[in-house]
């Protein structure tokens, strides 16, 4: 699912004009644009697989038995250029993009979540399109993507989490300890915004020495990775004082069902939230420096807990987390560069730089695994390898922290 | 050599037409280093009020805190400059895909801040405060309403920034690699760590305010972030050496006054024959520059101090109260190594470290010191993590090689360790509006 080559290819020319409109009546379109769409329970099927360059309608109609939605995403199958939802049984809506020359896919979500149905290549050819509408326009359009980013990973979160918990509630340890890097991934690439949320992150992902810190009951990812890597004996915690077993016994099956029960409820929670006004408003209220600020904070994330290992400190499994933080943070630098650019010969240098900054950072990651493949376990680092990650870190973050300000001048 | 603000202010041309001249010079690089060279000069000139021109102007008390170094010059300050109280030496290595580009910026930037932090500003014009609120400041901030405190900072290539140790020349510079600057050979005792030794890149910053040394290393090594990664650095305090006569001798943590015969800043025969790369020195683009030698030397503290007190003098050839040679007389008296005592023995041992490191055993060979005590918690073991960190100044490294190869025998061995080394190639001080190292890209 991460390829960064392709999206460093595509980012800086498509983005910000490719954007979404959302829903317009089909006269505003012109007509050779037109595509169709038909949304089943299965499949997602598009009445061409290429396209011109220029403005682009799908006028997508909803035929399966649930509620579903339309996506149109980059090359990286990451990031959304294009999105329409709340699509009724039966109903039809429409997506209008200024499509760039470029390759994407085209996706269908009936039902909300999950990864959706039909995935299939569009391919866009002919001229670049210069960009339309004003500076405000542009840039409520990036907040929207954002938005529509945020809620995708949470939509593929919760059949994740089910299907997680399902596997460590029936005692199927070695099912769950396979999704459990995976399934945390959604989490991570829109970690701010469920930070953002009060006592939700602390239910959802804290971890051990954290809740015991604050007193709290813990609960969530972290509560079940001890379960399903259970320590040694004489194994200490994350704080390197408290041993592991200290207060702590692996759960019963009554307590799993509960601690599991938790997690699914705690995650429907936030899926509300990121489909709820309140979000919307949230986001709108910070604009664009809230989805830069968004990139810088993912970033902080990795070179405070990812680095360390602190985080996965029994499952090993940081370098998932860490990989996802990075993709949710150049995912919303995808959506502001532009505005970056256009802002003189410094915002485009200051561009460039981290640009570059997350092929290397990409590039290091490479070498220990994917989130797809795999990633090697943290004990499996080497000094020179966390100090590797470090100063690619420093060299990234250093320039990304400049980016609000530049956009915003 | 004591400088004030209105010596800084003369010594720092205003530069206009200077970085036009200065080959290689990127815009950015011309733009921000005629700007940084306006900026002090300005704030300069305003003599005792805030800064001029700069958003919040660093504080200027009056005394030492005030003194002021010119960062542009002949030679490099922090050489010969009065020994200031503190320490904070940093090492570098160039980070991986690094461009001959990447390091000339490099070097420029750092001479901007480095430029300015000298005159006592911030490391931009927008500072600590003066920026976007939306932005994190260009500096750090922690040395505001802190003044200049003497501070200089100073440049140095290690060897393999000319040529990794697998031969690759990144930067298009092996062929301009100064001939003697090589890796110091091993030596009887040493104990190295890697992790503290070498490094592409050298940074010294001495100020009489801790704060002030600390602060120009973090921002420097944030400066260079993505470009050059910190390798290792170390903090010293209480000054070991003395480049001035009206310096008091200061004492070592073995509580021995060193440096005594150190080269003074005013003796410029000296300097030129055992300090500065001459004229004719090999390559010419180190003319008016130098060779730093740095040694971590970990001191076995609580050994040392079981040390009788005859003992530890016979060991270091001087007495502990002031400083004067066995064979008699003053601090500053010359040692006889002839002399001997009522029991017909010499006065001073001929292993001891003042008769081993003398230039009469050596050939005439002279450095000029300029080290500081280092403490840095404690051990494992629970014995103080002490010692000198040991910085000289040479015409050619070769110097520093042949006294420590004649300190093999040094009675004083067996209370030290050598665990971090380190050699650099310091070039000459940059001119106004062009940057430190310039000539070796020119």
């Amino acid at each position: 699912m991460i390829r960064p080559r392709l999206l460093a290819a595509t980012a800086a020319a498509s983005l910000a004009a490719l954007a979404l409109s959302g829903c317009v009546a089909k006269s505003d379109v012109a007509a050779s644009g037109a595509l169709t769409v038909t949304s089943t329970d299965t499949t997602c099927d598009v009445s061409a697989a290429t396209a011109t360059s220029g403005t682009l309608t799908f006028d997508v109609t909803n035929s399966s038995s649930d509620v579903s939605e339309f996506y149109l995403l980059a090359s990286d199958g990451l990031r959304i250029v294009g999105e329409v939802e709340n699509i009724a049984p039966g109903a039809s809506r429409s997506l209008t993009v200024v499509a760039q020359p470029g390759d994407y896919y085209t996706l269908c979500k009936p039902g909300m979540v999950g990864e959706g149905v039909g995935k299939t290549a569009f391919a866009v050819s002919g001229e670049t399109i210069a960009a339309t509408g004003d500076d405000a326009e542009q840039k409520q359009k990036a907040v929207d993507l954002y938005a529509a980013f945020v809620k995708d990973q949470v939509e593929q979160l919760v059949p994740a989490v089910d299907t997680f918990v399902a596997a460590y509630e029936s005692g199927d340890d070695e099912a769950a300890r396979a999704q459990f890097p995976t399934t945390r991934a959604f989490y991570e690439r829109i970690e701010p915004v469920a930070e953002s949320l009060g006592d939700l992150d602390p239910r959802i992902d804290y971890r051990e020495v954290d809740a015991v810190a604050e007193g709290l009951d813990w609960t969530g990812f972290h509560r079940i990775e001890k379960d399903l890597w259970v320590p040694a004996q004489d194994a200490l915690n994350s704080d390197g004082v408290t041993p592991a077993w200290q207060n702590w016994q692996p759960s019963t099956t009554a307590e799993r069902a509960a601690y599991g029960d938790q997690l699914i409820a705690d995650v429907a929670e936030l899926n509300d939230y990121v489909h709820s006004d309140a979000f919307t408003q949230a986001l709108d209220a910070q604009g664009i420096a809230g989805v830069s600020n968004g990139a810088i904070g993912l970033l902080d994330e990795v070179a405070t807990g990812k680095i360390s290992g602190e985080e996965d400190w029994w499952s090993g499994t940081d370098l998932y987390d860490f990989a996802a933080n990075v993709e949710g943070s150049k995912m919303a630098f995808s959506l502001v560069q532009d505005f970056a650019t256009s802002s003189g010969t410094e915002g485009a240098s200051l561009v460039q730089k981290i640009q570059t900054g997350y092929d290397d950072l990409d590039a290091s990651l490479a070498k220990h695994g994917s989130l797809t493949t795999g990633f090697v376990n943290y004990s499996q680092l080497t000094e020179a390898d966390k100090r590797e990650f470090t100063d690619l870190i420093n060299a990234l973050a250093e320039p990304l922290s400049k980016l609000t300000s530049t956009i915003l001048e | 050599m004591t400088t004030n603000e209105t010596d800084a202010t003369d010594a720092t041309p205003t530069g206009a037409s200077a970085p036009a001249q200065a080959p290689g010079l990127s815009r950015r690089g011309l733009i921000g280093l005629a700007a940084g060279v306006g900026a002090a000069g300005l704030a300069l000139g305003a003599g005792a009020g805030s800064a001029a021109g700069v958003a919040v102007g660093r504080a200027r008390a009056g005394a030492a805190e005030a003194s002021v170094f010119p960062f542009f010059g002949a030679h490099q300050a922090g050489i010969t400059t009065p020994v200031q109280d503190h320490l904070h030496v940093a090492s570098f290595d160039m980070m991986a895909r690094t461009t001959r580009d990447d390091l000339i910026e490099l070097l420029q930037d750092w001479t901007y801040a480095a430029a300015r932090m000298s005159q006592g500003l911030d490391v931009s014009a927008t500072g600590a405060v003066g920026g976007s609120p939306d932005a994190p400041p260009d500096d750090t901030g922690e040395a505001l309403g802190l003044a200049a405190n003497g501070l200089t900072v100073t440049f140095g290539f290690g060897p393999t920034l000319f040529e990794t140790e697998a031969g690759e020349d990144r930067y298009g510079i092996a062929a301009r690699r100064p001939a003697v600057l090589t890796p110091l050979p091993a030596f009887l005792g040493d104990d190295l760590d890697p992790l503290h030794s070498g490094g592409d890149l050298v940074i010294q910053a001495c100020a009489d305010d801790p704060q002030v040394a600390v602060h120009a290393i973090r921002n420097l090594s944030r400066i260079a972030f993505g470009r050059a990664r910190l390798r290792w650095s170390q903090l010293g305090f209480g000054k070991t050496s003395k480049t001035t006569a009206d310096q008091a001798t200061p004492r070592n943590l073995f509580g021995f006054k060193d440096g005594t015969a150190n080269i003074l800043a005013d003796d410029t025969a000296a300097l030129d024959t055992h300090v500065w790369v001459g004229q004719g020195d090999d390559p010419e683009w180190m003319t008016g520059g130098s060779y730093l030698v740095a040694r971590k030397i970990a001191m076995l503290i609580e050994t040392w101090d079981r040390v009788r007190l005859a003992e530890q003098e016979r060991i270091t050839g001087r007495d502990k109260a002031h400083g004067a040679p066995l064979s008699g007389g003053v601090e500053t008296a010359e040692p006889d190594f002839a002399a001997t005592g009522a029991t017909g023995a010499l006065a001073i041992d001929k292993r001891s470290h003042v008769r081993l490191a003398h230039p009469d055993l050596n050939g005439g060979i002279r450095i000029l010191r300029r080290g500081y005590n280092y403490v840095d918690g404690n051990t494992a073991l629970g014995r103080l993590d002490a010692g000198l960190f040991f910085l000289a100044y040479q015409r050619s490294p070769e110097q520093f090689v042949t006294l420590q190869r004649a300190l093999s025998t040094d009675l004083m061995s067996e209370y030290i360790k050598h665990i971090g080394s380190g050699v650099w190639a310091v070039p000459p001080g940059a001119t106004a509006g062009s940057y430190v190292g310039a000539g070796l890209f020119a």
